[in-house]
C-alpha cells in the first residue's frame, strides 16, 4: 500500500469514528462542510492557480437557495440541495466568465468585487430575511426512507457526501483535464501555444469549483438549520483562503486539515478569547506564511519526497554498479 | 493491514458510535445557559453586566435547587445567528442545559428560538426588540421575552410626543429587521393619535456620518426626528444632530435608549429627551438596594436588561422549584401561572404566548442642572400599564396560540 493510501484509511476511520470517541456531531459536520469548501476552493487555486476572493458568495448563496427552497416551498432535502449546488454553479458560471478574462490581482479584485455584490443580494433580496437569515430549515429525510433529524444520521449522510467530492476532486485532477490546469497554472502561454482553448478550460475549473463550494453550503445549511448573511460574508472567503494556505494548496489533504485546524480553533478558542480569535488566526496565518510556506501537509509532502529522493539516490548507486559493468561485459 | 481487517475496524467503529448515541442521562440538574452580545455593540447594554447580574440571581436564590448546584455557561454570539444557535444545540447535546437566556439582538434571537423549539427548552429572550419573537410568527411554546419589544417602545415614546403636540415625523431608521420593526410600530401609533409621517431614511448599520441623512430629516420640515435605531448608531446620530443644530428645530425621539447610552451621550447632549424603558436603577428601594450590591461589583449602575436579567433567573428557578423538573414543558406551565414581584416589575405575569406583561415608563432626561450625579440621569414622564404598553392579547399573531 503506498503511504498516501494509509492515510486516507486512517483519517477515513478517524471521521466514521468521531462521534463513538465523542466528538461532536454538529461540530464534526461544520467542520466538514467547511473541508469541502475549502477543497472546492483548493481545486481552483492549487490546481487552477486562480485564486478567487469571492468563494463565501457560491457557499453562502446555495445555503440560501437550499434553504428557501426546504423552507418557503417545502421541497424534499435532496431536491433542494441539488437546486442549491445548481444555483451556485450557474453564479459562478456568470462571475466566472466575467473573472476569467484577466488574471492574477486583477481576476482577484474582480471576484471579490461580485462576492459583495452577491452580499447585498443576499442582505436585501426578500426571500433571504436579511440580517435574519433564513431559519429553521428542515433537514427532512433522504429520498423519504432515511429519516435525517438524528445527528448521528445527519453526520454520515455528510460525510458519505464529502468522501464523494473528495475522489471526485481527486479523479477531475488525475485526468488530462486536470493535468491541462496544471499545464495552464505553470505556464498559461505555453499551453496557449499548444492549442488549448485556455478560456474554457479556466471557465470549467471555475464553475466546478463554485458548485462544490454549494454543495459545502446547503449541508451547512441543512447541518445547521439556517442560512445566514455570515455564509456570504467576505470574511468567509477568506477564511477559506486562509484554511487552503494553512493546509497547503495543491495537496488533497491540505485542506481538510487546513478546515480542521482554523474551525477547531474557532470552536474552541471562542469560548476562552471571544472575539480574539481573529487576532490568534491571523498570527498563525502570518506564522504559516513565514515559516512553512507549502502549508501543513505541503511541507509534510516536500519532507516525504525528499526522503524518498535521498533514499532512491542511496539505492541508485549499489545497483548503478553491477548494471554498468553488465553493460560494458 | 489487510481490506478484510480495515473494514472489520471501520465496522466495528461505526457501530459503537451508534451505540453512544443517547449518552446523556435526564437529571434534574438545572444549567443555565447565557449566549450574549459579549464584545459587539449590546456588550455595555447586557454582556459581561449581565452575567455578574444573573450569578447575582443564583447566589441569591441560594445556589442549588431540587438537591443540585446551579450551574451557567456563558458565550458570547458575535451577534451571528449561527453562532448563537449552534451554541445553544451543543449545550443541549452536551451539557445537559435547561434553560437559556439572553440573545440581545433580534436575529440570533430568531435563530435560538427554532432550537428551543426542537430541543423543548425554555428561552427567555432579553435584550431583543423584535415583537416578533413572542407575538409574531417566530413565536414558539417554550420563548419568552422578557424586558421590552417594539410594541410597547413606540407605544410609550411616539404615543407620548405625539399627545404633547408634535405631530410630524421623520424617521432615521436602521437598515435591517429591527430598525424596520421598530418604525413600522412607531408609524402606526403616530398615525393612530392623529400625527403624520412625513417620511423616512434607512441608515446602514454601524453608519459613522449621519451628516446626509440629518440634512434629508432638516429638509423634510418635520417637528419630530425618530430615531429607530440603537447601541452606537442611536449615540452617533444624536451627537451629529446636535453639533447640526437640528435638535433646536427638531424634537429628537429616542425608540430605544438605554442607561449606558445616555450615560456616554452625557447630559448636555442628551437632556430633553424622551423615551421608554422597563426598568430604572433609582426608582424605589428595592431597585437602589440591587444597584448599590451591583454597582460594588461592576463599578457601574446596572441597566434595564442586567436588572431583567436577574430577574428572569428569579422567575425561572422558582418555576422550577414549583414544578419540582427541570422538564421544558412542565417548568413552562409553571413560569405562565407565575405572578412576578421582584425588583425589576411589581405586577409581572407571562402571557400564554410568552411575553412578560409588566408596567412600562415614559422617562425623561434630566437637564444637567437637575441631575445630582453621575448617575442620575432620568425623571419619570409617564407610567403605562402593561396593556397599554404590549396591547391585548387578542392582537397576538403567536402562530401555536390557535391550536
Amino acid at each position: 500500500m503506498r503511504p498516501s493510501t494509509i492515510i486516507y484509511a486512517l483519517t477515513l476511520a478517524f471521521l466514521l469514528a468521531a462521534p463513538a470517541i465523542g466528538l461532536y456531531p454538529v461540530f464534526m459536520m461544520k467542520l466538514l462542510c467547511f473541508a469541502m469548501f475549502a477543497c472546492g476552493f483548493n481545486l481552483l487555486l492549487g490546481y487552477a492557480g486562480m485564486l478567487s476572493f469571492g468563494h463565501a458568495a457560491y457557499f453562502g448563496f446555495a445555503a440560501y437557495i437550499t434553504g428557501w427552497f426546504a423552507t418557503a416551498l417545502g421541497w424534499p432535502t435532496m431536491l433542494s440541495v441539488v437546486v442549491g449546488v445548481l444555483a451556485s454553479a450557474l453564479l459562478g458560471l456568470v462571475i466566472g466568465a466575467l473573472a476569467i478574462r484577466r488574471s492574477g490581482i486583477y481576476f482577484a479584485m474582480i471576484t471579490l468585487a461580485l462576492g459583495q455584490l452577491v452580499y447585498f443580494i443576499c442582505l436585501q433580496a426578500p426571500f433571504t430575511g436579511g440580517e435574519n437569515g433564513i431559519q429553521g430549515v428542515p433537514r427532512g429525510s433522504l429520498f423519504g426512507v432515511i429519516g435525517l433529524q438524528s445527528d448521528i444520521t445527519m453526520y454520515y449522510f455528510v460525510l458519505v457526501m464529502f468522501v464523494a467530492v473528495f475522489l471526485f476532486i481527486q479523479r477531475i485532477v488525475h485526468s488530462p483535464f486536470g493535468q491541462v490546469l496544471k499545464a495552464i497554472r505553470e505556464n498559461e502561454p505555453r499551453a496557449i501555444s499548444l492549442g488549448y482553448d485556455v478560456n474554457r478550460f479556466k471557465l470549467l475549473a471555475f464553475v466546478l469549483s463554485s458548485a462544490i463550494a454549494g454543495l459545502a453550503g446547503s449541508l451547512k445549511c441543512l447541518t445547521l438549520g439556517l442560512a445566514t448573511l455570515s455564509d456570504v460574508l467576505q470574511w468567509t472567503s477568506g477564511e477559506v483562503v486562509l484554511m487552503t494556505l494553512l493546509g497547503g494548496t495543491g495537496t488533497f489533504l491540505g485542506p481538510v486539515v487546513g478546515a480542521g485546524v482554523v474551525v477547531t480553533l474557532q470552536e474552541y478558542l471562542s469560548d476562552i478569547v471571544g472575539a480574539w480569535v481573529t487576532v490568534i488566526i491571523g498570527a498563525i496565518f502570518v506564522a504559516c506564511v513565514l515559516a512553512f510556506r507549502k502549508g501543513l501537509v505541503g511541507e509534510i509532502e516536500a519532507w516525504q519526497q525528499r526522503r524518498v529522493a535521498r533514499r532512491a539516490g542511496a539505492a541508485v548507486k549499489p545497483e548503478a554498479a553491477p548494471e554498468a559493468s553488465a553493460a560494458t561485459r | 493491514m489487510t481490506f478484510k481487517k480495515t473494514a472489520l475496524a471501520l465496522g466495528l467503529a461505526v457501530s459503537a458510535s451508534l451505540f453512544a448515541l443517547s449518552a446523556h442521562a435526564a437529571s434534574d440538574k438545572v444549567v443555565i445557559g447565557d449566549i450574549d452580545d459579549m464584545s459587539g455593540p449590546y456588550a455595555d447594554v447586557i454582556g459581561a453586566g449581565g452575567v455578574e447580574a444573573i450569578k447575582m440571581a443564583i447566589a441569591d436564590f441560594g445556589g442549588s435547587v431540587l438537591g443540585n448546584p446551579i450551574e451557567l455557561l456563558t458565550t458570547d454570539h458575535q451577534n451571528k445567528p449561527d453562532i448563537g444557535a449552534s451554541k445553544f444545540r451543543e449545550w443541549a447535546d452536551q451539557s445537559g442545559l435547561t434553560m437559556v437566556l439572553g440573545g440581545s439582538n433580534t436575529g440570533v434571537s430568531i435563530a435560538m428560538s427554532r432550537v428551543a423549539l426542537q430541543k423543548k427548552i425554555p428561552f427567555i429572550a432579553i435584550g431583543a426588540a423584535g415583537a416578533s419573537l413572542t407575538t409574531g410568527p417566530d413565536c414558539t411554546p417554550y420563548s419568552v421575552h422578557y424586558a421590552y419589544n417594539t410594541t410597547s417602545l413606540a407605544n410609550g415614546t411616539a404615543s407620548a410626543i405625539v399627545k404633547s403636540g408634535a405631530k410630524n415625523w421623520y424617521f432615521l431608521t436602521a437598515d435591517y429587521a429591527f430598525g424596520t420593526q421598530l418604525q413600522e410600530a412607531a408609524t402606526k401609533v403616530v398615525t393612530a393619535n392623529g400625527g403624520k409621517v412625513l417620511g423616512s431614511v434607512r441608515v446602514p448599520l454601524a453608519t459613522t456620518d449621519f451628516s446626509s441623512f440629518l440634512l434629508q430629516a432638516q429638509g423634510s420640515g418635520a417637528q419630530v426626528l425618530g430615531l429607530a435605531n440603537a447601541g452606537t448608531d442611536f449615540t452617533n446620530s444624536l451627537k451629529a444632530a446636535n453639533e447640526f443644530g437640528i435638535t433646536k428645530t427638531m424634537k429628537p425621539a429616542a425608540l430605544l435608549a438605554f442607561l449606558s447610552d445616555i450615560h456616554s451621550l452625557g447630559l448636555k447632549t442628551a437632556q430633553g429627551l424622551i423615551f421608554t424603558t422597563s426598568w430604572y436603577w433609582d426608582q424605589n428601594d428595592k431597585t437602589r438596594e440591587f444597584s448599590k450590591r451591583f454597582f460594588e461589583k461592576t463599578k457601574k449602575e446596572p441597566g434595564e436588561n442586567q436588572a431583567a436579567v436577574y430577574s428572569a433567573t428569579l422567575t425561572y428557578l422558582n418555576a422550577v422549584k414549583a414544578a419540582g423538573t427541570t422538564d421544558g414543558d412542565k417548568v413552562m406551565a409553571e413560569l405562565k401561572k407565575a405572578k412576578i414581584n421582584d425588583m425589576y416589575t411589581q405586577d409581572g405575569y407571562i402571557r400564554p404566548d410568552g411575553l412578560m406583561m409588566h408596567s412600562m415608563f415614559v422617562m425623561q432626561v434630566k437637564t444637567p442642572a437637575e441631575s445630582k450625579g453621575e448617575w442620575d440621569l432620568y425623571k419619570p414622564f409617564k407610567t403605562l400599564t402593561a396593556e397599554e404598553a404590549f396591547g391585548p392579547l387578542s392582537e397576538s399573531a403567536c402562530p401555536f396560540l390557535k391550536k
